[in-house]
C-alpha cells in the first residue's frame, strides 16, 4: 500500500516538474514588450516635459494601432521623477530592474541625464534622450535625438553676428545654473573670441532653477546694451522663463534693440505667456511646429486628434516643438531597429540602429550616425503674436552631430563614433 | 437712330454733315481714351513691375535680395511715389501675406512707416512716430521728409522731441559746429539710450583714423558719454532700491502671517507657504469665473479675488488649527513634523484638484508695462500695485492689532497667556482667530505671488524658507520687526546680486542672518519683558 501511494505521488510529482519545465517560447512571442517614459511630471521642469510624456503615449498607440513592434504590443510605463534629478536615477533602476523595460525614452535636463547614465550604463539599459544639450558626452548606451551644439547652439550666434541677424557687437549669455547652460557658454565664449569678440563684450549670469525675479537681470541687460549693439543668449530651462519673457515685455526691451535668442523655449513653454510685446525675439531649433511640409502636417494632425481623443489640459492650444518630434523620431528609430534585429535585446538593438533614416516632420531625413547623434537641420525662428514661430533662417541640409565640440580645449583626441 | 443732338434749322439728323461730324467726334474721344490708357499703363506698369519684384524678393529666401527690395521701395517712398508709400505702411501692420520679414528688415520699414505718419494729421499718431524714431533713426533718404514735417509741426511739445530728433540726426551733419551742438543737445536729455550714437562718433575706420574728424566733436562726445553714464549710474541706483522695495514687499506679505501666527501661539508652522499657494489658487478659480461669466470686466478679477483668497486661507487655516495644531500646544518638535506633514497634504490635494502643472494666471491689462521715472528706469505697474498693496495691508494688520478687541486679545495671549486667561481672556477661541487671520492674510500674499511669478503646487516651497528667514531676523512680537526684516531683507538682496549673481546673493543673506542672530537671537525688535519666552 505504501508503496503504490509512494509511487503515485512521485509520478504526479514528476509530471508537476515536467509541466513546470515545458519551454514556454510559443506564449512570450506575443506578450508586450515594455517601453519606459522618464519625465518630470511635476516640479519646475513639468511645463515643458509633460507634452513629451504625452507625444510618447501617443506615437505608442500610433504604432500599436500600426501592428506593434514584431507582431508584440507596446506597454507604457511612465514614471515620474518630479524635477528631482536623484530621483531621476531611482526612477530609471526602477525601470530598467523591475519593470525590465526595453527601452526608456525620457530626460530633459542634461543634470538628470547626468543622474541617470551610470545607471544606464551599469545596467546596460537604452536611453533615448530627445533634447538638445552641451555635448562632451558620447555614450554607448544613450541615443541622442536632440541637437548637439554645432547643431543649435553655434549656427544661433553666428546668425546674431552676421548683419541678417542684427550685426551684434555684444552677448549677453544668460542661462539656469547647471551644467548645460556652463558648459554650453563656454563653447560660446570660445567660439565667440575665435570670431574677434572681446571676453569684456561678453558677460555671463547665472539664475537657480525656479528662480522669478529677473528685475535686476533686465536691468543689467538694458545697461550692458548701451555698449553697443547687444544680443542675449538664453539658456534658461523650465518655468522660470515665463517671468523672464513677462518681465522684458514689462520693461519694453524690443527685440529690434535687444533680440534674445533661447535655446530651451519652444511653442510649449510659450502657451502661457502674452506673445504681443516679445515678437521678434528668437529661438533655434531643429524644427517649428509652423514648418509647411506633409509630414508635419500628418504629424500635427494626429497629435490634435490624439488631444481630443485623451482629453488632453489645455485642448485645442496644444502644440507641438522640437524635443516632441524628437522623441518622436526616436521611437521609430527604435521600433526600426528592433525589426531589423528581429529581437528588443538591447546590445542587438544598438548595433540595428546606427544608419536607421526617418522622414521627420521637419520635412528631413534624418539618419542616426554611429556618434549616436542625428544628423539633423538646423531653423532659426521669430516668435510671432500667435505664439508660433516663423522660420527666418535655416540649413539647405542636415548637419552632422559634433558632440565633442572643437571649442574645448582636449577635445582633439576624442573618438569620431561609439566603440 | 436717336444722337440726342439737337436738329439744326436747315439740316436734318441724317443730314452727310452731320454724320460726318458725330463720326469725328467718337473717334476723337475714343483716341483720347486710348491715349490716356496708354499713358496710365506707360506710368503704372513700372509701379507695379516694380512693387510686385519687392514682393516676391520679399517673399523669398535670400536676405540680400530682400535687404535690396527693401532699400528700393525706401528710396521709391524719397521720391514720392504714392503706391511705394501705401506698401511700406501696410508691411509696417502686418497686412501684407505672404512676406518674410525678420527684425533688421522690420526694423527698417517701422522707421520709414514712422516717418510718413509724422504726416498724419492725429496729433496722437504724430507722437508716437517721433517716440519710434527716437529709438530707431530715420533712413538717410527720408531725411528731408522729416525736416519738412519738423518745420512744419505746431504742437509744443511734440516740437521739444522733434528738436532731439534734428540733434540725433544733427551727429551726422556735414558742419563740425553742428555736430558739437547735436552732441552736447543729446548728452543733456540724460537717457542712457542714446549712448550708443554718441559712441558711433568714436569708432575708427579699419584703417586706424577716426570716423569722427573732428578733435573738438570727439571731445564733446567722451563728456557727453561720461555724463550720460553718471545719470545711468544715479537710475540704475534708484533701480536697486526700487527691485530690493519690490521683493520686500512680497517678503513682507508672505511673512506677516508668520510672525503672527508665530509670535502669538509659538507654533513653527511648516505649511505656512501652503496658504500662500492657496491664496494663489484662489486667485486662479476667481480668474477663470470672470473669463468664463464676466469676461469684459476680467480687467477688475484682482479685486475679488483679494476677499476670496484671504477667506480661503482663513479657512484652511480654521480647520489646521481645531483639527491639528490645538492638541499640540506646548510641543515645539512635534508641532514641526505635523505641519510639514500637512503642507505635503495640501500640495497633493492641490495636485489632485488642479493638475501638478502650473496654472496660467494672466496679468490685467493696466498691470501691464510700467511708469517711466528717469529716463533709464521704468518700474513695472505690477511690482507698483504688489507694493501699493503690501502696505495697504500690513496698515489693515496694525489697525486690527492696536485698534480692535481681537487685536487687543491676541496681544494679550502673546505677552502673557497665562495671565490673559486669568484676566478672561478666550485663549483658545483667540488662537483660531488670530491664526486664521494670519493665514489670510498669507492668502493675500499668495493672491499678490500670482501676479509675478508662477502658480503651481509647489509655489510655497520657495517662499516658506524667505518667510522664516525675515521672522527670525525682524523678531516676533511687533509688526516693525518683520517690517525692517522683509525690507531690509529685499534691498539688501537686490543690492548683493548685481555683483555676485542670485545664488551668491541668497547665500551671502543667509550667511548674515546667521552671523546676526549669534549676536541678537531675538532679532531686531523683540519684546522686553520677563516672560516673553513663555
Amino acid at each position: 500500500m505504501q508503496r503504490r501511494t509512494l509511487l503515485k505521488l512521485a509520478t504526479m510529482a514528476g509530471a508537476a516538474t515536467l509541466a513546470g519545465r515545458m519551454p514556454l517560447a510559443f506564449a512570450q512571442d506575443k506578450t508586450p514588450i515594455k517601453v519606459g517614459i522618464l519625465h518630470s511630471l511635476s516640479g519646475t521642469m513639468a511645463i515643458s516635459e509633460t507634452s513629451l510624456k504625452d507625444v510618447a503615449l501617443m506615437t505608442i498607440d500610433q504604432i500599436n494601432a500600426d501592428g506593434g513592434v514584431l507582431g508584440r504590443k507596446l506597454e507604457p510605463v511612465v514614471v515620474d521623477p518630479a524635477s528631482n534629478w536623484p530621483l531621476f536615477a531611482e526612477r530609471a533602476r526602477q525601470l530598467l530592474t523591475q519593470d525590465k523595460v526595453a527601452a526608456v525614452f525620457g530626460c530633459w535636463t542634461s543634470v538628470s541625464r547626468k543622474s541617470v547614465l551610470p545607471v544606464f550604463e551599469e545596467l546596460n539599459g537604452l536611453l533615448f534622450y530627445p533634447v538638445q544639450y552641451e555635448g562632451e558626452e558620447m555614450s554607448r548606451n544613450v541615443f541622442y535625438t536632440g541637437a548637439a551644439p554645432n547643431q543649435q547652439a553655434i549656427p544661433a550666434v553666428e546668425y546674431l553676428l552676421s548683419d541678417e541677424g542684427g550685426a551684434a557687437k555684444r552677448i549677453f549669455l544668460l542661462g539656469t545654473d547647471y551644467v548645460y547652460p556652463r558648459t554650453t557658454n563656454k563653447i560660446l565664449r570660445a567660439f565667440l573670441n575665435s570670431k574677434g569678440i572681446k571676453d569684456s563684450d561678453i558677460q555671463e549670469v547665472y539664475t537657480p532653477f525656479g528662480h522669478a525675479d529677473y528685475q535686476t537681470i533686465v536691468a543689467d541687460i538694458k545697461q550692458f546694451s548701451q555698449g553697443g549693439k547687444t544680443a542675449v543668449v538664453s539658456t534658461i530651462n523650465g518655468d522660470s522663463n515665463v517671468p523672464f519673457y513677462k518681465e522684458l515685455g514689462n520693461q519694453g526691451l524690443s527685440a529690434q534693440d535687444v533680440p534674445v535668442v533661447a535655446f530651451s523655449v519652444g511653442e510649449e513653454e510659450l502657451r502661457g505667456i502674452d506673445t504681443k510685446p516679445l515678437v521678434g525675439h528668437l529661438a533655434a531649433w531643429n524644427y517649428f511646429m509652423s514648418v509647411d511640409t506633409p509630414a508635419n502636417k500628418t504629424f500635427t494632425k494626429t497629435w490634435a486628434d490624439y488631444v481630443k481623443s485623451a482629453n488632453l489640459p489645455g485642448g485645442a492650444g496644444r502644440v507641438t516643438n522640437d524635443p516632441m518630434e524628437a522623441t518622436w523620431v526616436g521611437m521609430q528609430l527604435w521600433r526600426q531597429a528592433v525589426e531589423k534585429a528581429g529581437t528588443a535585446e538591447v546590445d542587438a538593438v544598438r548595433r540595428a540602429i546606427v544608419g536607421q533614416s526617418v522622414d521627420a516632420p521637419s520635412g528631413f531625413k534624418l539618419t542616426m550616425d554611429g556618434n549616436h547623434h542625428l544628423h539633423k537641420p538646423v531653423m532659426i525662428g521669430e516668435i510671432q503674436e500667435d505664439g508660433q514661430f516663423e522660420v527666418v533662417w535655416n540649413t539647405e541640409g542636415p548637419v552632422r552631430a559634433q558632440p565633442w565640440s572643437p571649442y574645448i580645449a582636449g577635445n582633439e583626441g576624442k573618438p569620431d563614433v561609439v566603440a | 437712330m436717336e444722337s440726342g443732338l439737337r436738329p439744326q434749322p436747315g439740316r436734318g439728323p441724317f443730314s452727310p454733315e452731320h454724320r460726318l461730324k458725330t463720326c469725328l467726334n467718337h473717334a476723337r474721344q475714343l483716341c483720347l481714351r486710348l491715349l490716356m490708357l496708354v499713358l496710365l499703363t506707360g506710368i503704372m506698369t513700372p509701379a507695379l513691375a516694380m512693387e510686385d519684384g519687392i514682393l516676391t524678393a520679399l517673399a523669398g529666401r535670400d536676405f540680400a535680395a530682400k535687404s535690396q527690395a527693401v532699400s528700393q521701395l525706401i528710396e521709391a517712398v524719397a521720391t514720392g511715389d504714392a503706391q511705394a508709400r501705401e506698401l511700406v505702411l501696410s508691411l509696417a501692420t502686418n497686412d501684407v501675406p505672404n512676406v518674410r520679414l525678420n527684425n533688421i528688415l522690420r526694423q527698417r520699414i517701422g522707421a520709414a512707416a514712422s516717418v510718413l505718419a509724422l504726416e498724419s494729421p492725429d496729433r496722437a499718431a504724430r507722437a508716437q512716430a517721433v517716440q519710434a524714431l527716437l529709438s530707431s533713426p530715420p533712413p538717410a533718404v527720408l531725411v528731408p521728409i522729416v525736416e519738412a514735417a519738423i518745420a512744419r509741426e505746431q504742437d509744443a511739445h511734440l516740437q521739444e522731441r522733434l528738436a532731439l530728433l534734428t540733434a540725433l540726426m544733427g551727429l551726422q551733419a556735414a558742419d563740425a559746429g553742428q555736430r558739437r551742438d547735436a552732441v552736447q543737445r543729446v548728452a543733456e536729455t540724460g537717457d542712457p539710450q542714446y549712448r550708443t550714437r554718441l559712441l558711433d562718433l568714436l569708432e575708427r575706420n579699419p584703417d586706424g583714423s577716426w570716423v569722427e574728424p573732428d578733435e573738438s566733436v570727439r571731445q564733446a562726445t567722451t563728456e557727453g558719454i561720461a555724463s550720460l553714464d553718471a545719470a545711468d549710474r544715479r537710475a540704475r541706483q534708484v533701480g536697486t532700491v526700487f527691485a530690493g522695495i519690490s521683493l520686500g514687499s512680497v517678503l513682507l506679505l508672505a511673512a506677516l502671517g508668520l510672525a503672527i501666527t508665530y509670535g502669538l501661539i509659538g507654533v513653527i508652522n511648516m505649511a505656512h507657504g501652503e496658504f500662500l499657494m492657496i491664496g494663489a489658487y484662489a486667485t486662479f478659480v476667481v480668474q477663470n469665473l470672470f473669463r468664463q461669466y464676466a469676461p469684459e470686466a476680467f480687467d477688475w478679477y484682482p479685486l475679488a479675488a483679494v476677499p476670496a483668497a484671504f477667506l480661503a486661507a482663513a479657512l484652511v487655516g480654521v480647520v489646521l488649527e481645531r483639527l491639528v495644531l490645538r492638541h499640540l500646544y506646548g510641543r515645539p518638535l512635534e508641532t514641526l513634523l505635523t505641519t510639514f506633514g500637512v503642507s505635503l497634504l495640501l500640495m497633493q490635494s492641490i495636485r489632485m484638484l488642479f493638475g501638478a502643472q502650473n496654472v496660467e494666471v494672466m496679468n490685467p491689462s493696466w498691470m501691464s508695462g510700467g511708469l517711466t521715472l528717469m529716463p533709464g528706469l521704468l518700474l513695472p505697474w505690477n511690482r507698483l500695485a504688489i507694493i501699493l498693496f503690501a502696505l495697504i495691508v500690513v496698515a489693515i494688520a496694525w489697525l486690527v492689532l492696536n485698534h480692535t478687541r481681537l487685536g487687543l486679545f491676541v496681544r494679550a495671549v502673546t505677552q502673557n497667556r497665562g495671565m490673559a486667561a486669568c484676566a478672561g481672556v478666550p485663549t483658545h477661541r483667540v488662537d483660531t482667530q488670530a491664526f486664521a487671520f494670519g493665514a489670510g492674510i498669507a492668502g493675500l500674499g499668495g493672491c499678490a505671488l500670482s501676479q509675478i511669478g508662477n502658480v503651481g503646487p509647489d509655489l510655497g516651497q520657495a517662499y516658506i524658507i524667505d518667510s522664516f528667514m525675515v521672522v527670525v531676523l525682524g523678531g516676533v512680537g511687533q509688526l516693525a520687526g518683520t517690517i525692517v526684516g522683509a525690507f531690509g531683507l529685499g534691498i539688501l538682496s537686490k543690492t548683493i546680486e548685481p555683483f555676485w549673481g542670485a545664488v551668491l546673493a541668497k547665500i551671502a543673506v543667509l550667511l548674515l542672518i546667521i552671523l546676526f542672530i549669534q549676536k541678537r537671537p531675538q532679532g531686531l525688535f523683540a519684546l522686553k519683558g520677563r516672560s516673553v519666552e513663555a
